[in-house]
């Protein structure tokens, strides 16, 4: 017998599982590498967020209680920003040292 | 109920680390391999968040933060590397 609570964390794999395909079907299928940088910010915020949800909610299921997930989400998005900066970084000066011209 | 939802997580995210292996191995530019390294790290904490919830381990947690503080720290040194300079100022 389903409880309503094991609906909701299978509902949160699913949706979490969605975003991760959807962060990485983008990485694979948009035409420019400044497009690219776009799509995994989604699946890492929105995607691994849900999942972690899910897994809160079936620790409060179980019985124990746990909010120890709440770190992994905090740190990705302190992390999400800087790691896409210093990519776009990475991309912008190899385009710059392209166009000039050698000496 | 939950168990269906479980493999299917498995086989999206399994599907979406064959799409970043893609990107990696083609990909005309270095920010788009850093990119789909990053991206694939972030797939392995998702997959062992759930193999955790699967299994009803709590120590698969500790695995995930791991991967996440080990995945940033490189993807930072990776880019700091191709811009040029040091990588530790």
């Amino acid at each position: 017998m389903t409880g309503t609570l094991e609906i909701l964390v299978a509902a949160l794999i699913l949706l979490g599982a969605a975003f991760i395909l959807i962060g990485s079907l983008g990485l694979l299928r948009l035409n420019d590498v400044y497009s690219r940088l776009h799509a995994p910010t989604k699946a890492t915020t929105l995607g691994i967020g849900a999942i972690l949800i899910a897994s809160m909610l079936n620790n409060a299921r179980l019985g124990t209680f746990s909010v120890r997930e709440l770190a992994i989400t905090l740190f990705l998005m302190i992390a999400a920003p800087l790691t896409a900066n210093l990519i776009a970084k990475t991309v912008v000066d190899g385009h710059n040292a392209k166009d000039t011209p050698e000496r | 109920m939950l168990i269906l939802a479980i493999y299917t997580g498995y086989a999206a995210i399994g599907l979406a680390m064959a799409m970043n292996l893609w990107r990696l191995a083609t990909g005309p530019e270095k920010g788009d391999r850093i990119l789909a390294l990053d991206t694939l790290t972030v797939n392995a904490i998702a997959l062992v968040l759930i193999y955790g919830l699967h299994i009803g381990s709590a120590y698969y947690f500790e695995a995930a933060l791991l991967l996440a503080l080990m995945g940033f720290v490189s993807t930072v040194a990776l880019s700091k590397f191709l811009i040029g300079g040091d990588v530790i100022e």
